[in-house]
C-alpha cells in the first residue's frame, strides 16, 4: 500500500496534479479490495455532477437530457475549472508533475520465495488436489516445452515458443476464472489452455499442422484455439486481440450471462496503439474485461528499459479510469488472487480491471532467437535457480507435506511419456488435404475460389512429382 | 486522428456540434446542391415486390437500413465516433433514442479501436455494425481489417469468425474534401482475400446492400458515396429488403461498348451513355459492380464478348486501382472479342487535390473521350 500511504502524505497539489495526470479524482475509494493492492477510483462525471448539486447556482441538466447531450454540469459560483475535460482543481503553483512523484506501484505477493505463505489472511486456502492440478500442469506444461523445443532444433517442427517461467501466471490466472469466461492470448499462454482441459494431442496436433489439426494445419505452430474452451485462436500480429478482447467482453455484458473476457499481453505488445484502444474502450464502455500484462522483462530483444520510460503497464491502468494491480507473476497464489478478485469487479461493477503481473521469460523469445546475444548467463540462470514459478509451489508444497522428491520424480517420469506419446501419435498423422488452402477464406466457397481450387489441382496432378503430396490426405471430394 | 476531428469540426464538409444547428444543416445542403449541380442524379424505381416506399435520400436509406437491422436482431449494435448524436452525416440521426445507448453509442476517437472492438462483438456471434467517419480514416484500422477480420474464419479451421461485422465508412469526392477527406479506398481491400467490399450508387442500392453485408456471414467494408447522402433522392422500400452481393447489375443495356464503375463514377457513366448515343450514335452498356471483393466477372465478361469493348472508370489513382483488375481479367477471357485496349478512366497517381479536383476527376468529359477513343480504334 506504499504508493496509497504515499499520496495521503504528499502535499495536496502534488495529490491533486497527480490525480489529474492520471485522469481520476483525488478522491480513493477504499475498498476491501486495497487490502490486495487494488486502486479504486471515482471514475464517472456522473458522481462530480452529484456532489456539485448544493452549491450555489449553477446550469444543471436533467438526467432525461443528460442521456441525450453533453453530461457536463456548470458550477459557476466556485472558482473551480469548468473544462469538460477536466476534473480538479486550480493551483497557482507552476510545477511539472514528474515520474517520481511516488515510488514505483508494489508487487503483490502471498508466497516468498521459499513457498511459504507470507500473510495468513492473503491465504488462499486452495484444497490440495487443487494445487496438485495447478503443480501438475505447470510442469507437464514444462516437459511438453522441452520436448517441443528440441523437436524444432532436430527440425521435426518448423517452430515453438517455450513457456518457461511464466507457468504461474497461466495456471495462477486460469484457475481463478470461471470456465464460460473467454481468453484473448497473445502467444505465450500454452498453460492456460492446458489447464481448461486442451490435450497433449490437441497440443501437438496443432504444432505439427497435421489432420486432426482444429485449424487445419494453417498457422505456424502455437497458434492454438479451441472453441468449447472458450480460448480464441491465436494470431502473430501483437496487441490486436486487445482491442477485440473489449470488444468481447461488451457482447458478453449485453448477453447477461455474468462472464468476463481476460486477454493476455506482454510487456511488449502494450506499446502498440492496439493496447491503448483496448484500454479506453473497455473503460468508456465499461467492459467486464480482465487485462493481464505478463511482464517478463523482454519483447524478444528489447528490454522494459528501452520499451517504456515510466513506472511499468501498472501505472497506465490509473490513467484510464482503470482498477489496477501489480502482482508478483512467479506466485502461483498471489496471481490467482488477484485475478479471482479481479473477476469479482469486472463482473459484479461491469468494468476492466488491469493486472501486470512480473515474471522472467527463462526461454528464448521463440526456436528463431538466441538470447545469450542481447542477456547474461547469470541473470538467466537467477530466474531459473533461484526465482521460478515451479520451485516456489514446489516448495509450498513440500511444506505442506503434500509432495517429495520420490512423487517428484514418478510423476515426471510419467509426465515425459505422455508427452512422448502423444507427440509420436502427431507426428505419424498426414496433413489436410491440400483443397484445404482454399477453405474457410469465406463462410462459403466462392466461384473465384472453387476456379481457383482447381487450377491448382489439375497443376498438381499434371506435376505430382514436384509436390509433397504424400505427406497429405486425398482430397475431400 | 487528431487532424480529423478537427477537421469535421472546423471544415466546410461537415462541422455539426449540435444537431440542432439549423444554421449549419442548412449551409450544408447549400454546399451539396451546389456541387450535386454537376451531377444529375436519376432516381430509380424499386420492384413492387419490395413493398411500401417512402422517398429517401442516401443518408435516410441507410439510416432505414441500420433501423430494420436494430429492430429485427437484438445482438445488432452501432458504433464509432459522434454516431450517438446522430454522426457527422445524419445516418444514425434517432437510432440512439430508439434503440438506447448500449446499443448506439460512441467509442473514443481511434479507428483501429473501433475496428478491433466490433471484431470482438462479432467473435461473441454480435452483430456489429462499425463506422468510421471518413473512408480516409480507415487505415489506422487496416491491421485490424487486413490481418484480423478478413484471417479469423481461416486461421481458426472455422472455429470462430467475425462475419457479423460490418464497417461502414463514407467514401468519395464530394467538391471540396481535398486529400483527406475525399478518396475511395476500395482497392487497397480488394487485395484482402476474407472480406467482401461494397459500395452502391443510389439510396435502394444502398439500403438493400447494407443490409445484405449486415446479414452476410462474412465482414464486410460498406463504403457510401457521400456526395450522394443527400443528392441522391428516390422512393426508396421502408421494410425489410436485400440485394444481392458478388453481383453486378447492367444499369443501362446497349451494344457498342461496355461500362463499368461503382458508387457515383456509375452516374457520371450515365450521363456519358447519353452523349454517346446523342453525339456519336454510339450504344454503351453500363455495368454497376456494387461487389468489388469478390467481384461478378461474369457479368463483365458477358457484356464484353457482346460489345468488344471495355472502359472501366473510378476515382481512386490510375494505378494498382480495381480498373486494373477488371481490365486485366477482361484480355484474359475475351482477347479474341475486343476491338480495341481496354480503357480506364481514373484519378491521377497523385494525392487527391484540393483546389485542382476538377481537374482530377474521372469526369464526363474524359469518359466521353475514352469512348470515342475506343470507337475509333
Amino acid at each position: 500500500m506504499e504508493i496509497y500511504v504515499n499520496i495521503l502524505k504528499a502535499p495536496r497539489n502534488h495529490v491533486v496534479e497527480l490525480a489529474k495526470m492520471a485522469a481520476v479524482r483525488s478522491v480513493f475509494r477504499v475498498r476491501s479490495l486495497l487490502q490486495q493492492g487494488f486502486y479504486g477510483f471515482y471514475r464517472n462525471s456522473a458522481s462530480f455532477a452529484v456532489r456539485n448539486v448544493s452549491i450555489g447556482s449553477k446550469i444543471s441538466i436533467s438526467p432525461g437530457q443528460k442521456r441525450q447531450m453533453s453530461s457536463q454540469t456548470l458550477d459557476l459560483e466556485e472558482d473551480k475549472p469548468q473544462f469538460p475535460g477536466s476534473r480538479s482543481e486550480f493551483t497557482k503553483k507552476l510545477e511539472f508533475i514528474t515520474p517520481d512523484v511516488y515510488n514505483g506501484i508494489p508487487v503483490y505477493r502471498v508466497l516468498d520465495r521459499q513457498g511459504k505463505i507470507i500473510e495468513a489472511d492473503q491465504d488462499p486456502k486452495l484444497s490440495k488436489e487443487a494445487v496438485y492440478d495447478m503443480y501438475h500442469k505447470m510442469t507437464l506444461l514444462n516437459t511438453m516445452d522441452r520436448i517441443l523445443y528440441e523437436s524444432q532444433r532436430q527440425g521435426r517442427i518448423s517452430f515453438y515458443m517455450t513457456n518457461y517461467g511464466e507457468e504461474a501466471t497461466h495456471m495462477g490466472s486460469a484457475a481463478a476464472l470461471n470456465p464460460g469466461d473467454v481468453v484473448f492470448g497473445q502467444y505465450r499462454e500454452a498453460g492456460v489452455l492446458m489447464y481448461r482441459g486442451f490435450t497433449l494431442d490437441q497440443f501437438m496436433n496443432q504444432c505439427y499442422g497435421n489432420a486432426e489439426d482444429a485449424g487445419r494445419g494453417r498457422q505456424m505452430p502455437v497458434h492454438y484455439g479451441s472453441k468449447e474452451l472458450n480460448f480464441v485462436t491465436i494470431s502473430s500480429p501483437l496487441g490486436t486481440q486487445m482491442p477485440q478482447a473489449s470488444g468481447a467482453a461488451y457482447a458478453l455484458k449485453r448477453s447477461g450471462k455474468r462472464l468476463c473476457v481476460i486477454c493476455y499481453f506482454g510487456d511488449g505488445a502494450a506499446s502498440e496503439g492496439d493496447a491503448h484502444a483496448a484500454f479506453n474502450f473497455a473503460a468508456t464502455l465499461e467492459c467486464p474485461i480482465i487485462f493481464f500484462c505478463r511482464n517478463n522483462g523482454y519483447a524478444i530483444s528489447t528490454p522494459t528499459s528501452e520499451q517504456y520510460r515510466g513506472d511499468g503497464i501498472a501505472a497506465r491502468g490509473p490513467s484510464y479510469g482503470m482498477a489496477t494491480l501489480r502482482v508478483d507473476g512467479n506466485d502461483a497464489f498471489a496471481v490467482y488472487n488477484a485475478v479471482k478478485a479481479a473477476r469479482e469487479l469486472a463482473v459484479n461493477e461491469n468494468r476492466p480491471v488491469l493486472i501486470e503481473a512480473m515474471t522472467y521469460r527463462i526461454g528464448h523469445h521463440s526456436t528463431s532467437d538466441d538470447s545469450t546475444a542481447y542477456r547474461s548467463v547469470d541473470e538467466v540462470n537467477y530466474w531459473d535457480k533461484q526465482d521460478h514459478p515451479i520451485g516456489r509451489l514446489r516448495h509450498y508444497m513440500v511444506n505442506q507435506g503434500w509432495w517429495d522428491m520420490e512423487k517428484e520424480k514418478a510423476w515426471m517420469k510419467q509426465a515425459r511419456n505422455e508427452v512422448m506419446q502423444a507427440f509420436q501419435r502427431a507426428e505419424k498423422k498426414k496433413k489436410p488435404p491440400p483443397s484445404e488452402l482454399f477453405y474457410d477464406t469465406y463462410r462459403e466457397m466462392l466461384p473465384h475460389l472453387q476456379q481457383q481450387r482447381e487450377q491448382m489441382r489439375k497443376h498438381v496432378a499434371q506435376y505430382p512429382e514436384n509436390y509433397p503430396l504424400e505427406n497429405f490426405e486425398k482430397d475431400r471430394d | 486522428m487528431a487532424v480529423c476531428g478537427a477537421l469535421v469540426r472546423s471544415g466546410r464538409l461537415s462541422r455539426p456540434i449540435s444537431g440542432r444547428n439549423s444554421a449549419f444543416i442548412d449551409s450544408r445542403f447549400a454546399v451539396v446542391k451546389r456541387l450535386a449541380s454537376a451531377l444529375s442524379y436519376v432516381p430509380e424505381t424499386a420492384p413492387s415486390d419490395f413493398g411500401e416506399t417512402t422517398k429517401m435520400n442516401l443518408f435516410q436509406s441507410i439510416n432505414s437500413a441500420m433501423d430494420v437491422a436494430l429492430a429485427n436482431d437484438p445482438t445488432a449494435v452501432i458504433f464509432g465516433e459522434d454516431v450517438a448524436f446522430g454522426g457527422v452525416f445524419r445516418c444514425t440521426i434517432g437510432l440512439a433514442d430508439k434503440y438506447g445507448k448500449d446499443r448506439v453509442f460512441n467509442t473514443p476517437l481511434c479507428e483501429q479501436g473501433i475496428a478491433g472492438f466490433g471484431i470482438g462483438m462479432a467473435v461473441m456471434g454480435a452483430t456489429a455494425i462499425a463506422e468510421i467517419q471518413f473512408a480516409d480514416y480507415i487505415f489506422p484500422a487496416f491491421d485490424q481489417i487486413v490481418n484480423e477480420a478478413a484471417k479469423y474464419r481461416y486461421r481458426s479451421g472455422n472455429l470462430f469468425d467475425c462475419g457479423r461485422l460490418t464497417m461502414r465508412a463514407p467514401c468519395g469526392a464530394v467538391g471540396h474534401g481535398a486529400l483527406y477527406h475525399s478518396q475511395s479506398p476500395e482497392a487497397f481491400f480488394a487485395h484482402v482475400p476474407g472480406i467482401k467490399v461494397v459500395i452502391p450508387r443510389g439510396p435502394i442500392q444502398a439500403k438493400g446492400l447494407l443490409l445484405a453485408c449486415i446479414k452476410d456471414d462474412n465482414p464486410c467494408i460498406f463504403l457510401e458515396p457521400k456526395i450522394l447522402y443527400r443528392a441522391a433522392v428516390e422512393h426508396v422500400p421502408v421494410g425489410d429488403f436485400s440485394l444481392p452481393l458478388s453481383s453486378a447489375e447492367v444499369v443501362v443495356e446497349g451494344k457498342d461498348v461496355t461500362m463499368v464503375a461503382w458508387g457515383t463514377q456509375v452516374q457520371v457513366l450515365r450521363e456519358v451513355c447519353n452523349m454517346a448515343q446523342e453525339k456519336l450514335g454510339v450504344s454503351c452498356e453500363l455495368i454497376d459492380l456494387r461487389t468489388i471483393m469478390p467481384w461478378d466477372s461474369e457479368t463483365v465478361i458477358k457484356s464484353v464478348n457482346k460489345t468488344g469493348r471495355l472502359l472501366v472508370a473510378h476515382e481512386a489513382p490510375l494505378t494498382g486501382g480495381f480498373a486494373a483488375e477488371v481490365a486485366s481479367t477482361v484480355q484474359s477471357e475475351c482477347f479474341l472479342h475486343l476491338e480495341a485496349p481496354v480503357e480506364r478512366v481514373c484519378g491521377y497517381d497523385t494525392p487527391f487535390p484540393h483546389i485542382f479536383e476538377p481537374f482530377y476527376m474521372p469526369d464526363k468529359w474524359r469518359c466521353f473521350e475514352a469512348v470515342k477513343k475506343l470507337i475509333n480504334y
